[in-house]
């Protein structure tokens, strides 16, 4: 487990002002990040030597209904040459439901980012096409939100022309 | 010149590509700007097979999931059953017995295989090779009569059980694999010579949807697209898990990243799966399939009949469901199309709290217009078939 | 006279004949059981009466009842005389053009000569040319007057494709033309009485090129792009239903069979056998009298005839079985730089080889 705690020591140094918490359950580094630097945080990890996170691999978030703040957007990074994996969280409250976004770092972030506005509803800033992706333009609300109900019904939409 | 398009103005032809296009197969749809048959603009609209998985999972109990599993990427569902399996025996901290190792390695690669099968089959399909794809779907049944009579099923397996399996294997279950495979080499080869130095095929798919690798890495391309790019990363060698590190495997890498070359490395990792397979029925060792944990994995029928202790443990695990620790887990498999993996989030109760699959072919699509722009309409074809978009997978 | 309208109309009737109530229908069900036997299937064979199934054959019925009984469907906002009109122009080139290929030779039958060909013309392969000509107006008409995307897609790949290899196409027979030195489809066939006089020796690169063009003229895989189903759906005949959409595909294995009359009477020896005259036939039938001897041979020489054609149709189903399909681009390069280039090379050569001698 040494070699694994490379990179949340890294960027406990790099940005101390940053990092919230850390946490290495079941192997899985973790870090707890504001929501303000996100983009900053995951440059460094992406072109910092030691660390070199190329891949983005998932990018989804969680909801924490009750708790405060609301939402955790987690990031899955995964480096080619050192072999690892990082997990980074940036928590998002519910009143200000926003976060940058690194579509200019992965233009593979691009759908993942929208699947996340679509099913929770958290907006992306500086996205170039925040649009829902899997449901449809005109559904109400986001169904991945705790309170939105199981057996939620939409009303049927006729084509738009 | 100028006063010929003057006198003559031209403009761009917009199509609906789908949702039910012979070309979409997973309903999707192509909104395609055409001037002539050159492609200008290219939108993909996904979502016709949203079933709000995540949701469903998070209203069943962990041993629930297995089922939504299976209808992911419907063509490989073990890797699925295995994938989720996994996470959540790594959410546990529980280690599997061997044998059930093997066997979970043999039904992901036999899983492979038939996607493979499938996926090279309906390219040819689609490219006007009718009688490449009847082949492979020879070969691919083959495959999945050995699935069924593994589990049961053909499709929709739901085989694995947290720590644990379904039943064990078939008794003539080597005998039957002897058998099938040698078919589906057989079927291979005669595939290879009808497609690999085709040279019609090879115009057809050669440096189209080329993709270099460092792009590939920043669309979050994995799997048989990104080492078609160049780039060596398979999950089952990278962070080798079952009992991958024991077998020897090649992983095949293209050059250029141009859908030949994806269409090669598929063609390679089928005869690769059908190597692990057999290293695996050749090793595998006998013993129990099941972690005897009566509070995670059922016991016998036998004994809850029997015995009072695993009659409640088998009520409460089936009413309640298992309980993880509270905690956080993402574990990757190697999918058909990619790193498939699974985010589980306990909150120590019967059901996940959250359930999130990182679909492999998601980012795969996002790339299409990357891919597509700049080039003819006919090339929509080999390149969609090729990135091997699921509905199943890419909706959820 | 009334012997020679006897006989014009015999002729019309035999081919009409042979050609609608043989070939066509009997196409649809050659092409299900070809295709199945190469790809390890059964191929149809449901169709039954009493619980005869014969080989699949019964399904050319039940074809024929599903497609007159299904609704005719004209798309709305589509040009409805125009959208009628193009599978008419499409079928009846197909049909035409058999009128100048002969399908046997010339016989003294009871005083009266009989010259097995509907149309002796001199000019016969430009007839044939300026009949497969038309039927582009065809699928460019049913692209256009469908009001589908697809359709006009279809329809404007068509029109280009067909263009392009009629150059080739016509180029490529002007080697034949030399060799012969004649365009009238009889003579050229008698011309090759001999084995070794047969067009496929004296033109071998003329019917490689030939064939090829052919296939791409007709559409048919692997250049069948005008109604590519992966790509547009069904190219021109996406909004055809019911009878117009059965007479483009009737007019498709006409064409197959044309083509196969074309290139057996250029290319492989007409109605004769190898090594066997005519002389030879007419002597082994002297028992049977002149007259006798005469019919005979004559039958002979129709059934050699038709039997080549069917090695050629066998010949083009398993090409459209085997090969995948070309792209857009691809095909017109395949015409434009490859095949009309060889095409005016082996006119070139042939003349040379020609003028030596």
């Amino acid at each position: 487990m040494e070699h694994m705690n490379v990179t949340l020591k890294k960027l406990k140094d790099s940005f101390p002002d940053s990092i919230i918490d850390t946490h290495s359950f079941r192997g899985d580094d973790t870090a707890i990040v504001k929501k303000e630097h996100i983009v900053k945080i995951c440059e460094f990890l992406r072109d910092d030597d030691d660390l070199l996170y190329n891949f983005m691999m998932d990018l989804t978030a969680v909801d924490y209904l009750g708790r405060e703040p609301r939402f955790e957007v987690v990031y899955h990074f995964y480096s080619l040459k050192h072999n690892r994996r990082v997990r980074i969280k940036a928590p998002v409250p519910e009143s200000n439901c926003t976060i940058d976004s690194i579509v200019s770092l992965w233009i593979g972030a691009d759908w993942f980012e929208r699947e996340v506005y679509d099913l929770y509803g958290i907006v992306f800033k500086g996205h170039p096409n925040l649009k829902r992706i899997l449901l449809y333009e005109g559904f109400e609300g986001h169904p991945l939100r705790k309170d939105y109900p199981v057996k939620e019904r939409q009303p049927l939409i006729g084509p738009k022309n | 010149m100028s006063d010929l398009k003057k006198t003559l103005p031209t403009e761009y032809m917009v199509l609906n590509m789908g949702p039910s296009h012979p070309v979409t197969h997973g309903t999707v749809k192509f909104l395609v700007t055409l001037d002539g048959e050159t492609i200008v603009d290219f939108v993909v609209d996904i979502g016709y097979l949203h079933r709000g998985f995540e949701k469903m999972c998070e209203n069943s109990t962990w041993e629930q999931v297995f089922p939504y599993t299976d209808r992911l990427n419907y063509v490989p569902p073990m890797i699925n059953n295995v994938g989720y399996a996994l996470a959540v025996e790594k959410l546990l901290g529980i280690d599997v017995p061997e044998r059930n190792k093997y066997i979970r390695v043999i039904a992901s690669e036999l899983s492979r295989i038939s996607d493979h099968l499938t996926n090279v089959a309906a390219s040819g399909l689609e490219l006007g090779a009718f009688t490449a794809f009847l082949y492979f779907v020879e070969a691919r049944e083959l495959v999945w009569d050995m699935l069924e009579s593994l589990c049961g099923a053909r499709l929709t397996s739901n085989y694995v059980r947290i720590g644990g399996l379904k039943n064990d294997l078939p008794e003539d279950f080597k005998d039957q694999t002897t058998a099938v495979f040698k078919r589906c080499r057989e079927l291979w080869s005669d595939v290879d010579k009808l497609l690999t130095k085709n040279r019609i095929f090879i115009d057809r798919v050669r440096d189209v949807g080329i993709m270099p690798p460092d792009e590939a890495i920043a669309w979050g391309f994995t799997g048989p697209c990104l080492r078609a790019s160049g780039v060596p990363y398979d999950v089952r060698k990278a962070n080798p898990y079952l009992v991958y590190d024991r077998m020897d495997f090649e992983i095949p890498i293209g050059e250029k990243g141009d859908n030949f070359d994806r269409y090669l490395v598929r063609m390679e990792e089928i005869i690769q799966s059908m190597r692990i397979v057999e290293q695996a029925l050749k090793e595998i060792p006998s013993g129990p399939i099941n972690v005897d944990m009566p509070e995670y994995r059922w016991q016998s029928k036998d004994d809850i009949y029997n015995k009072i202790e695993s009659l409640i443990f088998h009520f409460k695990t089936v009413t309640e469901g298992i309980k993880p620790p509270p905690g956080e887990v993402y574990f990757a498999v190697e999918g058909t199309n990619g790193e498939l993996g699974f985010y589980l989030v306990s909150d120590g109760r019967g059901k996940p709290y959250k359930c999130r699959v990182r679909p492999p072919c998601f980012p795969l699509t996002a790339a299409m217009p990357r891919m597509i722009k700049g080039s003819l309409i006919a090339d929509v074809v080999p390149t969609f078939d090729m990135i091997n978009m699921i509905g199943g997978e890419c909706d959820r | 006279m009334l012997a020679e309208l006897i006989e014009t109309i015999a002729k019309i009737m035999f081919i009409f004949g042979v050609n609608m109530g043989f070939f066509t229908p009997i196409l649809g069900w050659v092409e299900r059981k070809q295709s199945a036997v190469m790809q390890d299937r059964v191929g149809a064979n449901r169709a039954d009466i009493f619980g005869f199934r014969v080989i699949g054959l019964l399904h050319i019925l039940a074809d024929a009842i599903k497609v007159l009984t299904k609704e005719d469907f004209v798309p709305a906002g589509a040009n409805k005389f125009f959208h009628t009109l193009a599978p008419f122009i499409s079928l009846t080139p197909a049909l035409v053009t058999f009128a100048v290929i002969p399908f046997g030779g010339q016989y003294e039958i009871f005083g009266h000569k009989v010259n097995l060909v509907i149309a002796d013309l001199d000019i016969g392969i430009l007839f044939i040319f300026a009949f497969a000509s038309l039927a582009t107006y065809g699928t460019v008409l049913a692209g256009w007057s469908s009001n589908n995307n697809w359709s006009f897609l279809g329809g404007m790949r068509a029109s280009a494709q067909m263009l392009s290899y009629e150059v080739a196409m016509g180029l490529s027979i002007i080697g034949v033309i030399m060799v012969y030195s004649s365009l009238k489809l009889t003579e050229i066939g008698a011309m090759q009485a001999e084995f070794f006089r047969w067009g496929i020796f004296l033109q071998p690169v003329g019917f490689i090129l030939f064939l090829t063009c052919a296939i791409a003229e007709n559409k048919r895989a692997p250049f069948d792009i005008p109604e590519a189903e992966s790509e547009i759906v069904a190219g021109y005949f996406t909004e055809y239903s019911s009878m117009k959409f059965v007479m483009f595909w009737m007019g498709e294995f006409l064409e197959i069979v044309t083509i196969s009359g074309i290139i057996t009477t250029l290319f492989f020896g007409a109605w004769h056998i190898p090594f066997v005259s005519n002389e030879m036939l007419l002597s082994i039938f002297g028992f049977a009298g002149p007259d006798g001897a005469n019919i005979l041979t004559m039958l002979i020489n129709i059934a050699t005839f038709f039997v080549k054609i069917i090695f050629f149709i066998w010949l083009q189903m398993t090409i459209r079985w085997t090969l995948p399909r070309f792209r857009y681009d691809q095909i017109m390069k395949l015409g434009w730089k490859i095949l009309l280039p060889l095409a005016l090379i082996n006119i070139f050569i042939t003349g040379l080889v020609l003028l030596v001698k």
